[in-house]
């Protein structure tokens, strides 16, 4: 999220972000990596599954944001699909717990 | 890389609808995973405890920086660099047959334990439990499925840049290649969590 010099560039010419850029996403993503693995073995009970899952949501925007190219996307039919599966999968499991939940 | 590549965009998009059927097939493994743990806490936190954090972390790290090098030889073909193409490429399927292998180990190991589908040993313990270990298998064995495609559609790319097949004229083949590289990394990156940290 945090690349500036992509950002500031206010051309299209930066399509295809630098060799550098991805070695900075993959450094973050170790750490995030590490991370979670350190926090799960602090045993933070309840809030630990939140935790685990919102470091794994964050690692995931980045591969799709960086690696898979969607931040740099122009087509809008691509940049739609993953919001769309996503919130497609959300009603999913949201209907599946409240029937689970309160039945 | 200035020119429009108007084939290339369809391709794309085609691609883009496979990986979000993907991302619904495990989505709906996930859910279960995710009902059957909120019925069974004590058999599921058990069954965590199982499992080789270890193993985990270190598939984990050879996926992502997987993931890095299929992104850094899609970066070289763009530039008509065709030894490092291929030589990422090269790291990529050596890092996904590493993953491969610790994936045996481990699987090795839990088959050493009993704890395999319809072992004797792992009859006898909760039922919660079973499916803890049957949704275990189910879930990494099709994602390591995904893997040893994603080692074929890879090879297939390595040789056809070796061959000029695949150039920086059209890297499209390449560019969706690597797409179903990151989502095989993507969902890892959920699935280690939910089962080797969760516990």
């Amino acid at each position: 999220m945090e690349l500036k010099n992509e950002k500031n560039s206010e051309h299209h010419a930066a399509k295809e972000p630098s060799a550098k850029s991805y070695v900075f996403i993959w450094v973050l993503l170790m750490i995030f990596t590490a991370l979670t693995v350190t926090t799960a073995g602090l045993n933070l009970g309840g809030i630990a599954i939140i935790v685990c899952l919102a470091i794994a949501a964050f690692k995931s925007t980045l591969v799709l944001l960086y690696f898979m190219h969607l931040r740099y996307e122009e087509k809008l039919v691509i940049k739609l699909i993953m919001p769309i599966a996503i919130v497609a999968l959300a009603i999913f499991i949201g209907l599946t717990y409240s029937d689970v939940i309160f039945r | 890389m200035s020119e429009h590549h108007s084939s290339g965009s369809g391709a794309r998009v085609g691609m883009w609808l496979f990986i979000s059927t993907e991302i619904l097939l495990f989505g709906g493994l996930f859910l279960l995973y995710s009902m059957y743990r909120l019925k069974n806490p004590a058999e599921f936190h058990t069954g965590s405890m199982e499992l080789s954090r270890f193993f985990g972390t270190l598939n984990t790290c050879i996926l992502i920086t997987s993931s890095l090098t299929v992104a850094l030889s899609i970066h070289s073909i763009l530039q008509s660099k065709k030894r490092q193409t291929i030589g990422f490429l090269i790291a990529t399927i050596g890092l996904a047959f590493g993953f491969l292998i610790v994936k045996a180990f481990e699987w090795t190991e839990k088959f050493h334990h009993g704890l395999y589908p319809n072992a004797k040993v792992l009859s006898t313990k909760a039922h919660g439990e079973i499916l803890y270990f049957g949704l275990y298998y189910m879930m990494t064995g099709l994602h390591a499925v995904h893997v040893i495609v994603g080692i074929c559609v890879l090879s297939v790319m390595l040789v056809w840049v070796i061959r000029n097949k695949l150039t920086g004229n059209n890297p499209v083949y390449l560019q969706n290649a690597g797409l179903y590289w990151h989502l095989v990394d993507l969902i890892w990156i959920f699935l280690f969590p939910l089962f080797y940290l969760i516990t």
